[in-house]
């Protein structure tokens, strides 16, 4: 296969992954864990394609599916700010729950041909040698997910918000103390978050597996997705970083297939997860390696500072309720 | 005193209405009649005497699951591997069923395929609680990461080694023989119920009256406080893993031996996931886990139906068992809070 060629699947294939991931970044970064990305997935895939069926408008269903997301962070979120339930719990209730929902409320448009994001070429930007083909000749969707990715580092790292953000899923109580509304940062940054993997389920839906159905497809993503936002270690160019690499070996994947074809299609499919789960084994063992490390990076051989970019921490406060009554 | 068992009361009738109103007005969005729904649901699981063997069907398997994730929860694990830890009991079950039978006594080959399930179920938990101890990842990501491994290896066993004479499909390997059939009672799986009442009291025992049991729960609510007083997280986390694995085990051995008497893809029928729900909804407690496991279990086999009858889909019962639990844990911690008022 073509470089060109590989590189515009890989890119294309990880934008509806981007958006869980780089949504569940915000969320976690801000100290809340919205485990419900599996189910809410589906259940935005369902609603974007029911409201796409219905309307013909592409934009309102993207909007519909959006808020599907944000209305299930927001039982995550209530229940753990508010009512000091396990985010844990809930979430993986929520999961299962939302999956199941998405196939009641969508059996009766089951197998239904419906509108779908069009391709759209960037002008001029996509005659570029080599960058033209990989970057800009995809659809709108794809194109979101370049600004989300940009767009997320900048507000992390560049802003004063961000800052509040990162505070608050360091050290809430400091935070608090700074005069900060840490739950309703926590709120609102989950109900962003949520908005965004609410987005990638449309984008399923209304383009990368179009149509509805049981299985639909997107089946697996959002925990895949969880398991990217550890392995890019909560810093959005690394877990953007991640979401290519996963949609790389998926594709990689399809490819061995054909060279393979006695082994069945499903063992390729299901592969890709185990990768990254050692990914997180290996990444685990070379952060307690290089945490005896001479700290001056000259001194390091490349694998070594492999390593150190691998990294991760997770934020301090990540998925605790420490703030109850108090706040 | 009174007005405390009233407020009891009043509060658990608030949440059953909470998972109805919820429910009928999910119904209504389908154009589905709520009432009709409902009578289905019950006569489609209790009407009959072959209805309720199979509730009891799915009753084993749950139980089963649900008892290995007591141990894990008392050690405040996720064991969500516990899908993988069925799946690889199925793949121990069929095995030996495979190899042995032309050798020993059905009796002998069924007694010795629960054992290789159970010990293929542990071993498949104990990665998932090394992956957790050594290897740095959450037991939720690397128990699923299993799962994933375990799905695959299932789909590779049926399209591969151990296809059907003639041609490969989803439906699975070629069926036993009658005689390595778990025996059932006028279709009642009678010594699938013996094996989960069974593991369901040593369980009990365990959890309720053992050191052991004392030291998961230690460690569970303070893993810090356990570990000073000479209690090792990563050997009893692997302790807790492997029993919930083998517990998985048998009861990836009973869907083999006692239901589809073959393996297929679809082996575990997400009762794995399930039994975490009927555990949250349970309270972490064991004692009402058969009653939720029966309760649970009628609403799987009662919505069988619904797709013929009402052209909806069967996921609803589901959707159902997932209200109670998100409700129930949501009215839990309102008398918690309420309790912390009153002090």
């Amino acid at each position: 296969m073509d470089t060109t060629i590989l590189l515009a699947s890989v890119i294309s294939s990880a934008a509806p992954i981007i958006f869980a991931t780089l949504g569940e970044t915000f969320t976690e970064r801000a100290g809340i864990v919205n485990l419900s990305l599996d189910g809410t997935i589906l259940l935005s895939a369902m609603v974007g394609f029911v409201v796409a069926y219905n309307t013909h408008n592409l934009i309102l269903a993207f909007l519909a599916s959006g808020l599907t997301g944000a209305a299930v962070a927001s039982i995550v979120a209530i229940g753990s700010l508010f009512y000091g339930l396990s985010q844990v719990a809930i979430g993986f209730v929520l999961t299962l729950t939302c999956r199941d929902l998405a196939y009641f409320l969508g059996n009766a448009y089951t197998r239904l041909p419906g509108p779908q994001v069009k391709h759209l070429a960037i002008p001029l930007l996509k005659d570029l040698p080599f960058i033209g083909p990989v970057f800009f000749n995809h659809n709108l969707v794809v194109y979101l997910s370049y600004v989300l990715i940009i767009f997320s580092w900048y507000y992390f790292y560049k802003t004063k918000a961000g800052l509040i953000l990162r505070a608050c899923g360091e050290n809430p109580v400091a935070a608090y103390s700074r005069g900060i509304n840490v739950k309703l940062h926590q709120l609102a940054y989950t109900l962003w978050g949520g908005f965004w993997v609410g987005l990638s389920g449309a984008s399923y839906s209304l383009l990368f597996k179009p149509g509805w159905g049981r299985p639909q497809g997107a089946e697996g993503i959002g925990w895949i997705a969880l398991a990217i936002v550890i392995f890019g270690g909560w810093d959005p160019l690394k877990v953007a970083l991640g979401t290519y690499f996963f949609a790389f070996l998926q594709l990689v994947g399809i490819l061995l297939q054909s060279s393979y074809p006695q082994i069945p299609s499903q063992v390729f499919q299901v592969a890709p997860f185990p990768l990254m789960i050692l990914m997180l084994v290996i990444m685990h063992i070379s952060s307690q390696k290089t945490a005896k490390l001479d700290p001056q990076p000259q001194h390091l051989s490349p694998i070594q500072r492999l390593l150190r970019f691998l990294k991760t921490t997770p934020p301090a406060a990540l998925g605790s309720n420490v703030h109850t009554k108090e706040f | 005193m009174l007005k405390s068992y009233y407020s009891l009361i009043n509060k658990w009738l608030i949440a059953l209405v909470c998972v109805v109103a919820v429910t009928s007005i999910l119904l209504l969005f389908a154009h589905t009649p709520p009432l009709t729904t409902y009578k289905l649901l019950l006569k489609g699981s209790l009407s009959s005497r072959a209805k309720l063997a199979r509730v009891f069907q799915v009753w084993v398997p749950l139980m089963l699951c649900s008892c290995g994730l007591l141990f894990t929860f008392s050690m405040k694990l996720w064991n969500i591997g516990i899908e993988g830890q069925v799946m690889l009991g199925a793949i121990g079950a069929t095995a030996s069923l495979m190899w042995i039978s032309p050798h020993f006594a059905p009796w002998m080959c069924l007694i010795l395929s629960l054992g290789i399930a159970f010990i293929l179920g542990a071993l498949w938990g104990f990665g998932s609680g090394l992956l957790k101890t050594s290897g740095g990842v959450n037991e939720i990501f690397g128990g699923l990461g299993l799962n994933f491994v375990a799905q695959g290896l299932i789909l590779w066993l049926i399209f591969g080694p151990w296809k059907r004479p003639g041609i490969a499909s989803m439906s699975g390997t070629k069926p036993f023989d009658v005689s390595l059939w778990l025996p059932h009672i006028h279709r009642f799986p009678v010594l699938g119920m013996l094996l989960a009442l069974i593991i369901f009291i040593l369980t009990a025992i365990l959890l309720s009256s053992t050191r052991q049991g004392l030291k998961f729960k230690a460690l569970g609510i303070n893993p810090k406080a356990g570990k000073l007083y000479g209690l090792s997280p990563t050997a009893n986390t692997l302790i807790a893993m492997t029993l919930a694995g083998g517990c998985a085990g048998l009861c990836g051995f009973f869907q083999v031996t006692g239901v589809y008497h073959r393996l297929i893809p679809a082996i575990s029928s997400n009762y794995g996931y399930l039994s975490l729900l009927v555990v949250m909804l349970a309270n972490y407690k064991w004692w009402p886990i058969p009653f939720i496991s029966f309760f649970f279990a009628c609403l799987n086999v009662g919505s069988i139906q619904l797709p013929l009858i009402l052209k909806i889909d069967s996921s609803l019962s589901g959707v159902i068992q997932g209200i109670c639990v998100l409700v129930f844990i949501w009215v839990k911690q309102l008398s918690v809070f309420e309790r912390a008022d009153d002090t």
